[in-house]
């Protein structure tokens, strides 16, 4: 009987589950209760380190200069204003206005200029397609027969188009210059530095001319054609060959789409010489605009930004408003909780149930 | 090779079937099988058996080439993944393409593989076991070489002759042709088919009977012809046609199934019949069924809302699109970009594109991942449910099975409980208790307490083990039954030395595997009196047998006890074997022969016997020429008809033959002593046959061995007799008793002993002749039985009836002529042997009744009044009689004594209505009225411990609940005919009114099909969610029409666990299957689904935010490849954990708090408005997502996919602490997979922005991530957005989780205390059974929403809270107090009571009234008043019982204590102008004196009843 039973045991832990805590359900577990008593230290503590960091945020924010000229031109009294009624993508004859204005800050550290474009919408669905990476990454075999996703900016009069697409045919192409006038009424031209405004991996990785280090970009880009929208072709967008080409970084910056219909690129920036002068010094300017683009068929607004960069990026005081408006309402939740949790929860806190 | 093309030709034999079929629908019916023999397996055309499928069997759905088209094909049943298909198609079309079209595909391509890899990785392993399974040996005669040959299970054919050796299993189904058993037996055991454990036995085909020889297959011509391959288990009909022309019959007695395993038969031969897929076993094996749950339900409707939200969200970007065009005019701004034709779009044709690209840009918000992320989930319950300890029952080795995969959350949405009683209540043990012969009661009192000795020896084993060697109690136990204490004292020896219970239930396993009898039926101690009068009887028959003295001369009331157990032991199909050898039967044969076949047969044997016999004679030479010749020749024997002259043939107990002369050749006096070694072990088709036998042996008629042809039995004093068994007609359920035609060795009478229920057999009982003093004792004995039969099945025992007959020689002759024709006939056989049946059982004589007791089993009471508590109603269906049925319904806390019981018996429609008319108004009157406006509040506050859904239950849950109905502290008894005209469709919502408002409902003596008519009407019409629980066939169809269906995988088969859902090995596991794993699975569910709904809700809305600032372009700032892998892969571990995992409440509590079920009964965690308040939060939630990004970045020189990164991650940030906000359990796991998910994203996208400078169109996302990961403001967004979107949700938790708790969360926080405390507050709840959540804890925050009153239900628990916490005590004692106060206080308030009126009108004895009785009273219609509710005849009964039951009063009570607390059943019968079946029967008692119910205050009662 004996040897049956033993049987039997091999037979039973067969079947018989194993009592182990994941198989029973039993892991060792953190099970929170939200009360009002468990979660009040949290929000005080959000509160807590949300307040200050919003602080910081917004002044360092506030630290940031930024100024700005609409240059649009659709005020009468604009300066811009017959460049922007005449103007359409088909005219040949550039056309240019000066726009005077006066810093009232020196700006002392590198200045970012950028260009605002709003009412553009970079980001429709199929604006953002229209691009032939492939292409822009030198690929001569994309040069010569463009994606389809360049349709229909793909190929102009039987010739292939270089750089393909609706991005690039919409380029921003106006020229800004900035002229600052000396108190003594000397006009000279803040040097604009052209490079360093794309992303690094954009210029060295993404873009890349055809043909390689080939120096003859000409002869590069042979056999096709440039955008229609475009007055010079790819080749002649600057003298510097290290910035022409598919890797001219105004070209590359515009190849970015913007995800606002409201936004800035990066246009130039005026690097600091001399620590001893401010970069900008306060003072009367003059922004010479060769104007090119046409805004007006969308009611787009092009606009000219000054502003320096701070360790979080430019002017936005919003992100530290936010901190600060949530910080306190966690603070006041916090509050709230607290009497809630006072006047209803001390139950928990209290489990004699003779006091009942 | 042959072989091959064989199968070859088989397989293109099959179109020519098919053809044949159309045009012969005669063949159809039936199926030729020739031999195969007989052919030549090379030329295979010829042979007739051609067409029948092999035995090769291939359960796999799919072949290698056929299973991508059909596995595709079966995923494209489901809706959604059509739609999918749809949208990943649609991304094709250059228009309206919003991603690259093969990174679209690929999501669809991924739920697609994984469901197939997952039905290729199922049918692979139904291959393989495919494969094993017709790789398996067995022995085929071989034509050629003229014997048998090994060949594998595929390759046996239709016409096969195979060999089969002991234990070995069956490859198909065969005709058994031969045996090696002298008795041309074979014994199979089914389990595998049928889960029953016993040995059935199967036959040899009559005409290869009387075969000597050793069976040759090439000399077998005969053809077969039977029925089509069908699943039915039980039937098996055809005949064998020789060569002669001779039909012979085939039964399925002459059928071997497949699967089964040859057992205690050395060899056996046969023909396959059927093969492979045709067997019977093949055709019964369905696969898991496809059930869709409430939640599941539930939750298509809100995907159908999504769909909805959806379309409108396209709509609206499509008009959006559409003006946004429109303001341009003909101006083309540059941005907007033409149709890559150069075309120009109007608005109103692009708004048109747009919305179709939308379509596919919020594909998302449908959650694709949804349906595969469920179905995981469900199979992790499963598994987890599969693994719990608790569920599994260490006796039976058994564990949960859940069967049905897809519905482990309905478990913890029932509503309604529907149970068998026999079997799933109570254990099915049954356990011999009492009985009564010749109308005297034997009371078994030592029998009882032993009964109840087991049960505490259940309990306490340490207690035992810490005695002496032998149990203490036992030492009363009288002398007689010294062998039974011995072999006791050794078994608990031997549980004893291994140590523990679970060893000792082992051993019980051990002895169950072989037989249903565990120790506990086996042994029985005999009652003093009743083994004093067996001894003497027996004595007296070996004196008479010493003496040829004529037995008639023995005393009625012996004879009669003697016939009692003779009949108890031989009126049965029990299998007699030895220990060792559990399978192999004893065999004793002395004599061979076979059973009465044939007239000829009879003649031939009865003619010597008498010659034998010394009587005369002389003119049984006439028997050769007709049987009734020889018939009536033989009753001219004098010495018979002088007895019959003599004797009123009613009292003959055994005294036709007059002389001894004749010793039967079985008598050995020395076998009686074999008894102390070899205890024989008895395998039976029911338990409650061996129960009986095993009663018998202790009166030491035991039997000892069973050949198809005699019974051996061992009596006192006189030793083995064999019993020559001339017919067995078996137990059918119209019938309702079986019968044994044997001709008794002692005086070579024909005897038929019949056993069956007591209502059939009353009504079989021979009229007693009123003439004689013998007729007078006969009427009374049948009086008297009928008396203590009331009073066992009052007692909750299932009652037998025992009566004999003894058949003229030539009465029995008559009769066997007609049943051998009705044997033979091939068309309508069984009904013609019920006839046959019918005609025998008449006239009987009655012997006596036994009461068997079927146990409760385990933890039934507490798991029943824990399922209440939870808000289940629990309605118990059962076959049983009513007497049994209420009093199994009040020892398991069904019913309780206090409640007041509306029984409803009536005998026609009309009468049905009217009663239930009645118990409307009754109810109505009772409750709704008198409880005037605030009826729910009063009724609260008067009955707390009756409530179905608590009080505690504040206003939010029971305002919602589906029931509207109160249920009131009524139990409502209807019988199955009143429910018979109840489930008509003129009543059936009459009944349901009154059903729906009684706390528990019993239904007796109710069919299969009147079971599964009350699941379908309650769950159709009220719309709740049924549970339907049993074990036997009887229950399949309930088991099958409920939402769940949950089958006991006990001893009576494996029927129902085959139509079950879940497979539960005992009942109490209900109560944690449905309270603990029904509520985790119904919770964690339905916060996935709503999660899901969320989380695609909250990310899809970002992009629509994003339309206003695109132009309603379909842009997207969030890269594509993110936006489709977001839900496969970065949110998606979580989900899946917490769906797994998470426990809001953990298993103690929930179980220690059934009120917390509830909440998955008002489907509280997924309501329709939490769907949208979801959806609220998601659009919340994707708008901080969004705007805090914008704001921050706005008229920055951002680029589009540089700031929809940030948007991405902050997505996945909010969605992953948002379910950490949900999650209530945090392990590991989730600690875990929250981790994985933030790093698997980043990883993700660093690579990805790593991968390729020039690739993925249009995002380009080159270094983006990288540099993101250089700026501050990315962190800062990505602290800042999370918080302020949930910071609203946090906050409204906390607040819930203060102010307005649900009992989940109070539950949870109850979690959260220290043990100690929470012991304490958890036993102080138990003990305020109505509302534990609700007043006295004071720290529960529910206390304030309810009535303070609270009442103690359950005082057994106090004893056990006072010790745990004196400091408490007082208040506990303050409620116990108040309690018996509260009850008479309500019989005060409802002077509406209309018992009361009619109280006084006639009351009986508790015991006394039974509704068979009742049933038979004269008044069907309701207009007629008659004259006395009792008829004379009944009254004359209850004049008896009120007599006899009085000395066995006491006894009674003491023998069920549990069952004595009935004492409160009395009943009204009202004044003779009301209908007079309307029953009220109610508690006479309050509740002060029912807390203390005592034997001497049922006395009282019987004193006033007197």
């Amino acid at each position: 009987m004996a040897s049956s039973y033993k049987d039997e045991d091999g037979h039973i832990s067969v079947k018989k589950p194993e009592n182990t805590a994941f198989k029973q359900q039993r892991l060792p577990a953190w099970q929170p209760v939200l009360t009002a008593g468990t979660v009040l230290p949290a929000f005080f503590i959000i509160g807590l380190i949300f307040i200050p960091i919003g602080i910081g945020l917004y002044v360092t924010s506030n630290n940031i200069k930024e100024f700005e000229i609409d240059y649009t031109g659709l005020d009468p009294s604009s300066p811009c204003f017959n460049c922007s009624q005449n103007f359409s993508w088909n005219s040949t004859k550039p056309c240019t206005c000066s726009i005077p204005f006066y810093l009232e800050q020196p700006y002392e550290s590198n200045v970012f200029m950028y260009y605002g474009l709003s009412n553009f919408y970079q980001n429709h669905r199929r604006y953002v397609k229209s691009r032939d990476d492939s292409q822009l990454n030198g690929n001569e075999e994309s040069l010569r027969k463009p994606s389809k996703e360049c349709e229909p900016y793909a190929r102009h009069d039987n010739r292939p188009i270089a750089p393909c697409g609706a991005i690039a045919n919409s380029m921003f192409n106006d020229t800004l210059e900035l002229f600052y006038s000396d108190p003594n009424g000397t006009k000279t031209q803040i040097p604009l530095t052209a490079t360093g405004i794309a992303w690094w991996t954009d210029k060295h990785v993404k873009f890349r001319n055809p043909g390689g280090n080939n120096d003859n970009l000409t002869a590069a880009f042979q056999g096709t054609t440039k955008p229609i929208n475009w007055r010079r072709p790819a080749y002649e967008l600057d003298s510097d060959p290290e910035n022409n080409g598919f890797i001219n970084e105004d070209f590359i910056v515009w190849m970015r789409t913007a995800a606002l219909p409201t936004f800035r690129k990066l246009y130039r920036i005026i690097q600091r010489r001399n620590t001893m002068v401010p970069t900008l010094p306060r003072g009367n300017y003059t922004l010479e605009v060769v104007y090119n683009y046409p805004v007006r068929s969308f009611d787009g607004r092009k606009r000219m930004i000054f502003s320096t960069i701070s360790w979080m990026g430019g002017k936005n005081p919003f992100l530290g408003i936010a901190y600060i408006t949530v910080g306190s309402v966690c603070f006041l939740l916090g509050v709230i909780l607290l009497f809630i949790h006072h006047k209803y929860d001390n139950r928990n806190n209290n489990p004699d149930i003779s006091s009942n | 090779m042959a072989r091959d093309s064989e199968d070859a030709g088989a397989g293109k034999a099959a179109p020519k079937v098919r053809r044949q079929k159309k045009k012969k629908p005669k063949e159809n019916k039936t199926r030729t099988v020739h031999a195969n023999t007989l052919y030549d397996n090379a030329k295979g055309e010829e042979n007739p058996n051609r067409h029948y499928s092999s035995n090769k069997i291939k359960t796999t759905k799919y072949t290698v080439l056929s299973f991508l088209p059909k596995n595709l094909f079966e995923q494209f049943h489901r809706f959604a993944n059509v739609y999918f298909v749809f949208i990943a198609l649609l991304n094709f079309v250059p228009v309206v393409n919003a991603f690259q079209p093969e990174l679209a595909l690929a999501p669809v391509v991924f739920i697609l593989s994984v469901t197939a890899i997952k039905d290729l990785w199922e049918d692979y392993r139904r291959h393989r076991s495919d494969k094993e399974i017709n790789h398996m040996d067995c022995l085929v005669y071989s034509r050629v070489e003229k014997r048998y040959v090994e060949k594998y299970w595929k390759e046996v054919r239709v016409g096969d002759f195979i060999r089969l050796r002991c234990n070995e299993i069956l490859p198909a189904d065969v005709l058994l042709l031969s045996s090696s058993d002298p008795d041309r037996l074979c014994h199979i055991e089914t389990a595998t088919l049928d889960g029953e454990t016993n040995l059935k036995q199967r036959q040899v085909v009559r005409s290869f009977f009387d075969l000597d020889c050793e069976f040759d297959p090439v000399k077998y011509n005969s053809i077969i012809e039977c029925e089509k391959p069908n699943n039915d288990l039980n039937r098996f009909r055809g005949y064998i046609i020789h060569r002669s022309g001779r039909r012979d019959a085939l039964y399925k007695d002459n059928l071997l199934l497949r699967g089964c395993t040859i057992r205690n038969t050395e060899e056996a031969v046969g023909i396959v019949i059927y093969a492979g897929h045709e067997t019977k076993a093949m055709l019964n094996n369905n696969g898991p069924r496809y059930k869709r749950s409430k939640l599941e339900r539930q939750m298509n409707v809100d995907v159908f809302w999504c769909v909805i939200i959806l379309l409108v969200m396209c709509l609206f970007a499509a008009v959006g699109h559409g003006l946004w065009m429109f303001q341009y005019g003909d101006k083309r701004p540059v941005f907007d970009v033409l149709s890559p034709e150069g075309k120009d779009l109007s608005p109103i044709l692009s708004a048109i594109y747009l919305f179709l690209t939308m379509i596919i840009v919020f594909q998302v918000l449908i959650p694709i991942s949804l349906f595969v992320s469920i179905e995981i989930v469900k199979i992790c319950q499963v598994y987890f449910i599969h693994q719990d300890l608790d569920l599994y029952d260490e006796e039976t080795d058994s564990h949960l099975q859940c069967r049905a995969l897809n519905i482990t959350e309905d478990l913890g949405q029932m509503q309604y409980i529907f149970s068998d009683k026999t079997g799933t209540l109570t254990e099915n043990k049954m356990v011999f208790r009492r009985c009564t012969v010749a109308g005297v009661e034997y009371s078994h009192d030592a029998n009882a307490r032993r009964i109840a000795m087991y049960q505490e020896m259940d309990s306490e084993e340490e207690e035992c083990m810490s005695r002496g060697g032998t149990l203490p109690r036992r030492d009363s136990i009288t002398s007689h039954q010294s062998v039974r204490v011995v072999l006791r004292s050794h078994s608990t020896k031997s549980h004893r030395r291994t140590g523990s219970r679970a060893e000792a239930k082992r051993a019980s396993i051990l002895s169950k595997h072989t037989a249903f009898s565990s120790p506990m039926e086996k042994d029985v101690t005999p009652d003093p009196q009743l083994l004093d009068k067996v001894n003497e009887c027996s004595s007296q028959m070996d004196f008479m047998r010493f003496h040829s003295q004529p037995m008639s001369q023995l005393p009625a009331e012996l004879s009669d006890i003697m016939d009692f157990f003779v009949a108890l032991t031989i009126c049965n199909t029990v299998v007699v074997s030895s220990p060792n050898q559990p399978r192999h039967k004893v065999r004793m044969r002395f004599e061979l022969k076979s059973p009465v076949k044939t007239i000829e047969d009879f003649i031939k044997r009865f003619t010597p016997s008498r010659l034998t016999s010394g009587s005369n004679s002389s003119s049984s030479s006439s028997l050769n020429r007709s049987s009734n010749k020889g018939c009536s020749s033989l009753l001219s024997s004098p010495s018979a008809e002088s007895t019959l002259t003599k004797l009123n043939e009613e009292q003959l107990s055994g005294c036709l033959e007059p002389t001894f002369n004749h010793v039967p050749p079985s008598y050995d006096r020395k076998a009686s002593c074999n008894m102390e070694e070899g205890e024989l072990r008895y395998e039976a088709e029911s338990p409650d046959e061996a129960a009986l036998v095993y009663a018998a042996r202790a009166y030491k008629c035991s039997l000892v061995g069973r050949l198809p042809d005699q019974v051996t039995v061992e009596l006192p004093h006189l030793g083995k007799l064999n019993f020559e068994l001339l017919h067995t007609l078996g137990f059918d359920s119209t019938r309702k008793r079986m019968s044994v035609v044997v001709r008794h060795p002692l005086t070579d009478q024909i005897t038929v002993y019949t056993k069956g229920a007591d209502s059939v057999i009353m009504d079989l009982i021979k009229p007693p002749d009123t003439g004689n003093s013998k007729g007078k004792r006969q009427k009374k004995i049948v009086c008297r039985t009928q008396n203590y039969l009331n009073l066992y099945a009052a007692d909750g025992l299932r009652t037998l009836c025992i009566a004999k007959k003894i058949l003229s020689k030539e009465e029995y002759a008559c009769w066997l002529q007609r049943h051998l024709q009705a044997e033979t006939a091939i068309q309508g056989r069984e009904e013609l042997l019920f006839d046959s049946a019918l005609r025998l059982e008449t006239n009987l004589h009655l012997l006596g009744a036994t009461g068997i007791e079927d146990r409760l089993q385990d933890g039934v009471p507490e798991t029943i009044a824990s399922l209440r508590k939870a808000g289940l109603q629990i309605w118990v269906l059962t076959g049983d009689k009513q007497e049994t049925a209420v009093n199994i319904a009040y020892a398991c806390k069904l019913l309780d004594p206090e409640e007041e019981i509306l029984t409803l018996n009536a005998d026609s429609q009309e009468a049905c209505a009217l009663l239930l008319e009645e118990s409307l108004h009754y109810i109505q009157a009772k409750f709704l009225c008198s409880s005037g406006v605030q009826s729910a509040k009063a009724f609260h506050a008067n009955f707390p411990p009756f409530e179905i859904y608590p009080s505690s239950a504040s206003p939010s849950s029971s305002s919602s609940h589906s029931a509207p109905f109160m249920v009131h502290r009524l139990g409502l008894v209807i019988d199955g005919r009143t429910l018979a005209y109840a489930l008509d469709k003129s009543l059936e919502d009459k009944f349901l009114a009154v059903a729906r408002s009684c706390r528990s409902v019993l239904c007796c003596r109710s069919t299969p099909l009147q079971k599964s008519m009350v699941v379908k009407l309650v769950r159709n019409k009220l719309k709740v969610m049924t549970l339907a629980i049993g074990d036997g066939a009887n229950d399949v169809s309930m088991i099958q029409v409920a939402d769940v269906g949950v089958g006991i995988s006990g001893q009576e088969g494996m029927q129902a666990v085959m139509a079950s859902d879940f497979a539960l090995p005992r009942f109490r596991y209900l109560q944690k299957l449905l309270l603990v794993h029904g509520h985790w699975c119904y919770s964690r569910l339905a916060n996935m689904i709503l999660y899901f709904f969320y989380k695609n809700a909250m990310f899809v809305a970002l992009i629509f935010w994003y339309q206003f600032y695109c132009g309603f372009s379909g842009s997207a700032m969030i890269d594509q490849w993110y936006l489709i892998f977001f839900n496969l892969m970065f949110s998606a571990f979580p989900q899946l954990i917490t769906g797994t995992l998470d426990k809001d409440v953990s298993a103690e509590t929930l179980q220690q708090l059934p009120h917390l079920y509830v909440n998955g009964q008002n489907s509280e965690e997924y309501k329709q408005y939490m769907f949208w308040m979801n959806m609220i939060d998601a659009f919340y939630q994707s708008l901080v997502c969004f705007f805090i990004p914008y704001f921050a970045y706005s008229d920055s020189d951002v680029d589009l996919f540089t700031w929809g990164t940030p948007i991405t991650t902050i997505a996945l940030l909010t969605i992953l602490v948002h379910l950490g906000v949900e999650t209530k359990t945090w392990t590991w796991m989730n600690w875990l997979s929250i981790a994985f998910s933030v790093a698997l994203f980043f990883t993700v996208a660093l690579c990805y922005n790593a991968s390729c400078p020039t690739c993925y169109l249009p995002s380009n996302p080159y270094w983006t991530m990288q540099r993101l990961l250089q700026e501050p403001l990315f962190f800062l967004l990505l602290t800042i957005t999370p918080v302020a979107a949930l910071l609203p949700r946090y906050f409204y938790r906390a607040c819930q989780g203060t102010l307005f708790p649900s009992p989940v969360q109070v539950g949870r926080q109850l979690d959260k205390l220290p043990a100690d405390t929470r012991r304490n507050i958890l036993s102080l709840s138990r003990v305020k059974t109505g509302s534990p959540l609700t007043p006295e804890p004071p720290f529960l925050s529910l206390s304030k929403l309810s009535p303070k009153s609270c009442t103690n239900k359950d005082q057994r628990s106090i004893p056990s809270s006072e010790a745990l916490q004196a400091k408490r005590a007082p208040d506990v004692r303050a409620n116990e107090e108040r309690s018996p106060k509260t009850p008479p206080l309500h019989s005060e308030k409802h002077p509406a009571d209309l018992c009361n009126v009619a109280l006084s009108e006639l009351s009986t004895l508790p015991y006394s009234k039974n509704d068979s009785q009742l049933s038979r009273e004269p008044p069907p219609s309701p207009s007629p008043p008659s004259p006395s509710p009792l008829s004379t005849k009944d009254s004359e009964h209850l004049d008896k019982t009120l007599k006899l039951s009085d000395p066995s009063f006491p006894c009674r009570l003491t023998s069920t204590p549990l069952v004595s607390q009935t004492d409160g059943i009395q009943l009204n019968l009202p004044p003779d102008g009301a209908p007079q079946y309307v029953k009220y029967s109610r508690s006479s008692e309050d509740g002060l004196r029912s807390a203390h119910r005592s034997e001497g205050e049922a006395e009282q009662s019987l004193h006033t009843a007197l």
